[in-house]
C-alpha cells in the first residue's frame, strides 16, 4: 500500500476515510478479548502466586512457592517431558509425512486428488472422534491390531497400558491426523516454485535428488517455517487425543501440561498450582514460537 | 510392447562416452527406472491413504455389528447390517441433540467472529497509527495463548457469571478463542485492498458507516470464506474448553458429548463407534460439497 503512494504527495482523503472515529470499530472485539482472554491470563498469573483451592473464599499469597514446587515435582517434570515429546515428535513426523506426500502428489499421478482429499480428511474431524476411533484399533480384546498380533502367532498387547508405548501411539495419531495441513502447506510451496528453475537445473544435468536438495528445499523454507510453527504449537498444547485415548494414565504417565492442568484444578483442587502450570505452558509456547520465527528467518525470506 | 520394442532397437541408448551431443531421447534404462520410482511412490502414497482410512473403516465395521458379535474388526459384516448401535447412540448418547447444539454454537460463533473481526480489522488496516499497530501486534500474540493455560481463571469467572452450561457462555468463549486469527486475516486482506474505492465513495458523500457497510464489507468475500471455514471447523470440533463449560447432556456440543458417552460406555464400544460416525457425518457431507474451499481456506489461513 505505502509503496504505491508517490513520495512527497500527501494522501488527500486519508483522514476522511480513516479518522480517529473509526477506532471505535475495534472496541467490541477488544472488549470481548479483554474479558475472556486477557483478564483470565492476568488473573491466572495472580492466582499462580496463591494457594487457592478453586472454590473456597480462603486464599493466601504464597509467593513463588507454586513455581518452586513445579520444578521439584516429579510428576510435573515427567509431564513436561511428555509435552516436549508430543510437540517435537509430532512436528518431526508431520514434516516427514507432509513433505513426502507433497513431493509425491506434486507429480502427475492417477487419483492424486482423491489421495489429497483423503489424507486431508482427518484434519476436519474432531480429535475426540479420531481418538475414539483409534481406541477401537488398540483395544485389548478383539482390537484390530491385536487381531494382527494373534494372527502372526504372537500375544495380545495391552498397547495403552504401557506408558512409553501410549505416548508414542498418541504422537503418531496426532501426526497422522494433522499431516494433511503440512502436506497442503508444502504443496502450495512447491507450486509456487517457478517451473523454469527446474528446467534450468535439468539442462545443467541435475538429478531429481539434487534438484530437490538445491532447488526445491531452499525455496520451501517459508513453507517449512509455517508448517513447523503450526505443528509445534499444536503438539505442545495437545489435549483432546490424550484425554480420549488414555485420560493421562496409566498413573500420570501420558499427561501433557494441558491435561494435567484439568486434573490439578478439578481433581486435586489445587487451583493456584494449576494456574502456575498454565503460566508455564504459555511461556513455553511463546518462547518456542519466537525462537522458531527467528531461527527460520521467516520474515526475511518472505520479503525476498 | 510391440510398438515400443522396435523403437528401442533402432535408437539404442547413447554411450556415456558421447559427451557433448545431447541425447535425442531419454535412455531406456532411465525410463524404466523412472517408471519403477513412480510405481514405488504411488505405492507409498496408497499405503498412507489406507492408514488414514483405517480408523473410519474399523469404526464402521464395529458400529455395524452387534456387541456380542466377536468377529474380527477387519471383517465387514456382509450377512446383515445391525443398526442397533446407532439407535443407542442417539437414544442414550443424545447425539442428535449434541449435533443440534453444535450447529447453534458453531453458526452463531462464526457469525460473530466474522462481524467483529471485520469491524476490528478496518481501523487496524486503514489507520496505522502507533497505537493501532501495537494493538494489532498484541491481538496477534493472543493466538499463542493455549486454551488450557487460562482454564482456572476462565472457569471461575464463567461460574460466577452463571455461564456454565449455557449457549451464550460457550459462544462467547469460542468467539474469544477464534477472534485473534480472524482479525489478523481480515487486517492483512484489507491492507491489500486499494483505498481509492473508499476515497471515491467518501468524495461522493458517503458517510463512514456507508463506506464500511456498502463498500468495504462486500469486498471481503474471499477472506470471509477462509474465516468461516477456519472458525467453523475449529468451533465444531472444540473440546478443550467446551468440555469443561458444557457438561450437561442437554447442552453439550458434539465433541464433549462423544467424550462423555465414550467414558460412560467404555464397555459398549460399538455404540461409541456409531456415535463417532454420526459426529463425522455432517463434516463429511460439508467436505464432499465444499472440498476446494476447505483446502484453499485452510492454506490461506496457515500461510499468514
Amino acid at each position: 500500500m505505502l509503496k504505491a503512494r508517490p513520495l512527497g504527495r500527501p494522501r488527500p482523503f486519508r483522514s476522511a476515510v480513516g479518522g480517529p472515529g473509526i477506532n471505535l470499530l475495534y472496541v467490541p472485539a477488544i472488549a470481548l478479548l479483554a474479558v475472556f482472554t486477557i483478564y483470565p491470563l492476568m488473573n491466572g498469573i495472580m492466582l499462580s502466586f496463591t494457594n487457592w483451592n478453586g472454590y473456597s473464599a480462603a486464599r493466601s499469597n504464597v509467593g513463588f512457592d507454586n513455581y518452586v514446587r513445579l520444578f521439584s515435582d516429579e510428576t510435573f517434570r515427567l509431564v513436561l517431558v511428555n509435552t516436549f515429546i508430543y510437540g517435537i515428535g509430532s512436528t518431526v513426523i508431520q514434516q516427514i509425512l507432509g513433505l513426502g506426500l507433497a513431493l509425491a502428489l506434486d507429480r502427475k499421478m492417477r487419483g492424486r486428488n482423491i489421495a489429497k482429499a483423503i489424507v486431508y480428511l482427518p484434519v476436519l474431524v474432531s480429535p475426540v472422534v479420531m481418538g475414539t476411533m483409534y481406541y477401537l484399533l488398540f483395544q485389548y480384546n478383539n482390537g484390530a491390531f491385536n487381531d494382527v498380533m494373534v494372527g502372526l502367532g504372537g500375544e495380545r498387547v495391552a498397547w495403552l497400558s504401557d506408558s512409553g508405548a501410549a505416548v508414542a501411539i498418541i504422537v503418531v495419531i496426532n501426526s497422522l491426523q494433522f499431516a494433511g495441513i503440512s502436506m497442503i502447506i508444502y504443496l502450495a510451496g512447491l507450486q509456487s516454485i517457478p517451473q523454469m528453475y527446474h528446467e534450468a537445473a535439468t539442462m545443467d544435468g541435475a538429478s531429481p535428488v539434487k534438484q530437490f536438495w538445491y532447488v526445491s528445499l531452499p525455496l520451501l523454507q517459508p513453507a517449512l517455517a509455517t508448517s513447523v510453527v503450526i505443528n509445534l504449537i499444536g503438539g505442545l498444547k495437545l489435549y483432546d487425543v490424550i484425554e480420549v485415548m488414555t485420560g493421562g494414565g496409566p498413573g500420570y504417565s501420558t499427561n501433557s501440561v494441558s491435561t494435567l492442568i484439568g486434573v490439578s484444578y478439578f481433581d486435586n483442587q489445587s487451583a493456584g498450582y494449576a494456574s502456575g502450570m498454565g503460566v508455564v505452558l504459555f511461556i513455553i509456547i511463546v518462547l518456542f514460537t519466537l525462537a522458531l520465527n527467528t531461527l527460520l528467518n521467516r520474515r526475511r525470506l518472505e520479503q525476498q | 510392447m510391440t510398438t515400443t520394442a522396435p523403437m528401442i532397437s533402432t535408437a539404442p541408448p547413447e554411450a556415456p562416452s558421447s559427451l557433448g551431443t545431447r541425447p535425442s531421447r531419454v535412455p531406456a534404462s532411465v525410463h524404466t527406472r523412472r517408471r519403477v520410482v513412480g510405481v514405488a511412490i504411488g505405492a507409498l502414497v496408497f499405503i498412507v491413504v489406507l492408514v488414514q482410512l483405517l480408523p473410519f473403516y474399523v469404526a464402521l465395521t464395529t458400529a455395524l455389528k452387534e456387541r456380542t458379535d466377536l468377529s474380527s474388526q477387519w471383517s465387514f459384516p456382509t450377512a446383515k447390517l445391525y443398526l442397533g448401535n446407532f439407535v443407542s447412540a442417539v437414544e442414550s448418547g443424545n447425539i442428535l441433540q449434541a449435533i443440534g447444539n453444535s450447529v447453534i454454537v458453531t453458526v452463531i460463533s462464526t457469525l460473530i467472529v466474522c462481524v467483529l473481526g471485520a469491524m476490528a480489522a478496518y481501523p487496524l488496516a486503514r489507520r496505522p497509527t502507533r497505537l493501532n499497530n501495537v494493538i494489532a501486534l498484541l491481538i496477534l500474540g493472543l493466538i499463542m495463548v493455549p486454551p488450557l493455560s487460562i482454564l482456572v481463571p476462565l472457569y471461575t469467572m464463567l461460574n460466577q457469571m452463571g455461564a456454565i452450561n449455557t449457549y451464550w457462555g460457550a459462544i462467547l468463549v469460542m468467539v474469544a478463542t477464534q477472534l485473534p486469527l480472524s482479525i489478523f486475516l481480515y487486517t492483512a486482506f484489507m491492507r491489500s485492498l486499494p483505498i481509492s474505492v473508499e476515497e471515491a465513495a467518501t468524495m461522493d458523500g458517503a458517510n463512514r458507516l456507508q463506506v464500511l457497510v456498502q463498500i468495504v464489507f462486500p469486498m471481503l468475500k474471499p477472506v470471509s470464506a477462509t474465516v468461516v471455514i477456519l472458525t467453523g471447523v475449529a468451533v465444531w470440533n472444540e473440546f478443550a474448553l467446551s468440555g469443561y463449560i458444557l457438561t450437561s447432556p442437554q447442552m453439550q456440543t458434539i465433541a464433549p458429548a462423544i467424550a462423555s458417552f465414550f467414558s460412560v460406555q467404555s464397555s459398549n464400544l460399538p455404540a461409541a463407534a456409531a456415535a463417532s460416525l454420526l459426529a463425522v457425518l455432517p463434516v463429511l457431507v460439508a467436505y464432499l460439497f465444499l472440498q476446494k474451499f476447505f483446502i484453499k481456506g485452510m492454506v490461506a489461513g496457515a500461510e499468514k
